[in-house]
């Protein structure tokens, strides 16, 4: 193409712009005549035919409440905490680090010395308290890499909604509980 | 006593109201499913399902519409002019019921004429009542007192006047093939050959300008909930909102069901006598589905595209097809 592009600017011109290539714009027809004709029978007749075939190719929505997306295996949803699986003991020690590296603030960690004989943890000291104010969770994941123990992990479950925002204010035992697996996981290869 | 219209056959009053009953009841049947048909085929169109969580496959949506409007407060603006707000939404009710009469489900059979009424100028009838409909929209938009409806009622006047004489034109071709005005004779003349195919001109530009009519996209300007929130209807609610909705879907019916009786043959096709209202009823659902399938296509032309499609295009070709179709039938009878 030679030349300016309609507004006095010519590209050559300008040494600066030389790797920029200048893509020629295609324009519709120009309305009235055979171009308008054309426009307003041959177009409507293709955009006819576009929807009818989205018709025949059926829908391709997801019932929700039914049906759900399934989530990827490293999709961060609501928040667990572990315990040994062969003693039983939970992983956490208290040592807030997760509730240092929350951006939102939302992790509340009381911790307390394990008496011998009834041990709660398997380090020193467990979690008296653990909260997680889920109202106010990001869901960043921060707080699964802070910890050393790997005594928390995000989870897959995204339904948390609730009536009252006192009820997301999710204690030690709501997080130990075994969750509700209602997400489906991805397939290999989905 | 002075007849109100000489008719082409002459039966029982009984009958009369019987059949009267019989077609109000079809149609009334008819139109809640339309609604519901309509949205979900549109869904179809968009690669959704549309209302399916009342009843079975959402068949029962209307009702719960119906409920919700009727349990609506009807409100009326404070600047409103009452009678004729009030006037509004009846007129296009009246006007469709009305024009629901000439519709012919099939011809005279064992003593009973298959239609509401055979009127000798049927269409008329047909534009006058479509005419009184449209009083509605503009008393009802200009009673109002609010600028969205003043809009949209002035449009319903400027579309109103673009494409009702091509309309009617483009009728004028089938009517002078057939020699009659009365829908009946006009279905018993199509027994060789549907009028679609000689007046395939006719048939386009009376879909086209019965988009309008109906004032469906893409000639829906005088709702365009876009930009006008409704235009005349902004300040209805509850039911009266309701009968303007109802309206619209019988006028669509009732198009449907003047071009496929004076384009696809009528009550005409295959099996036994009794099976001709169901032929008639399948033609005009079909028609319907094709606006379904238009609304779901065509977005809203401008204003003045209608104003340039009407007047520079559809009258010119619904001109020259009459004065062809007139120079032929000349020649050959």
């Amino acid at each position: 193409m030679s030349g300016g592009n309609g507004n006095g600017f010519d590209p050559k011109s300008a040494p600066y712009l030389d790797s920029i290539e200048v893509v020629e714009v295609q324009r519709g027809p120009e309305p009235g005549g055979l171009g308008g004709a054309y426009r307003a029978f041959g177009e409507t007749l293709r955009g006819l035919k576009t929807t009818m075939a989205r018709l025949i190719e059926g829908p391709m929505t997801i019932e929700y409440p039914e049906e759900k997306t399934p989530v990827y295996p490293r999709f961060r949803g609501r928040h667990k905490l572990h315990k040994f699986e062969d003693t039983g003991l939970e992983k956490c020690v208290g040592c807030s680090l997760c509730a240092a590296a929350c951006p939102a603030d939302c992790i509340r960690v009381v911790a307390a010395e394990n008496i011998p004989g009834e041990r709660v943890s398997a380090g020193e000291r467990f979690a008296a308290v653990y909260e997680i104010n889920l109202s106010r969770c990001i869901f960043c994941g921060y707080c699964e890499i802070a910890c050393p123990f790997d005594a928390i992990t995000m989870g897959h479950d995204y339904e948390m909604a609730d009536y009252d925002r006192r009820d997301l204010i999710f204690t030690k035992e709501m997080l130990l509980a075994e969750a509700v697996e209602r997400a489906p996981l991805k397939s290999e290869g989905e | 006593m002075l007849p109100l219209a000489e008719t082409g056959f002459a039966e029982a009053t009984w009958i009369m109201v019987v059949k009267s009953i019989v077609i109000f009841a079809v149609i009334f049947g008819v139109l809640p499913i339309l609604t519901v048909v309509e949205r979900k085929l549109i869904g179809r169109f968009q690669h959704r399902y549309g209302p399916n969580r009342v009843g079975p496959y959402g068949l029962l949506q209307p009702l719960a519409d119906v409920g919700k409007l009727v349990s609506k407060e009807t409100f009326r603006p404070e600047n409103a002019t009452r009678t004729l707000f009030i006037l509004g939404p009846l007129l296009p009710v009246l006007a469709g019921v009305l024009s629901l009469a000439i519709i012919p489900w099939g011809n005279v059979q064992d003593g009973v004429g298959l239609y509401g009424i055979d009127v000798p100028i049927g269409i008329l009838y047909f534009f006058a009542v479509g005419s009184i409909a449209f009083y509605g929209l503009l008393l009802g938009g200009w009673s109002s007192g609010s600028k969205y409806s003043l809009l949209g009622a002035m449009r319903s006047a400027a579309q109103l006047i673009s494409y009702e004489v091509s309309m009617g034109l483009a009728l004028l071709g089938v009517v002078m093939m057939s020699g009659s005005l009365s829908l009946v004779d006009t279905v018993e003349a199509q027994g060789e050959m549907w009028f679609i195919v000689p007046q395939i001109v006719g048939f386009l530009i009376f879909m086209l300008a019965g988009f309008a009519e109906t004032n469906r996209t893409p000639f829906d300007m005088p709702e365009a909930d876009a930009e006008l929130v409704q235009g005349f209807m902004t300040e209805y609610g509850g039911m009266r909102f309701g009968s303007f909705l109802l309206v619209e879907y019988m006028e669509i019916l009732v198009v449907s069901g003047i071009a496929a009786a004076m384009f696809l043959g009528g009550w005409m096709g295959p099996g036994p006598g009794f099976l001709d209202p169901i032929w008639m009823l399948a033609k005009m659902i079909g028609l319907v589905l094709v606006f379904i399938w238009v609304r779901a296509t065509l977005p809203r032309l401008r204003y003045d595209q209608l104003m340039t499609l009407g007047w520079k295009i559809l009258l010119p070709l619904a001109t020259l097809n009459v004065l062809v179709t007139a120079i032929l039938v000349v020649t050959f009878s």
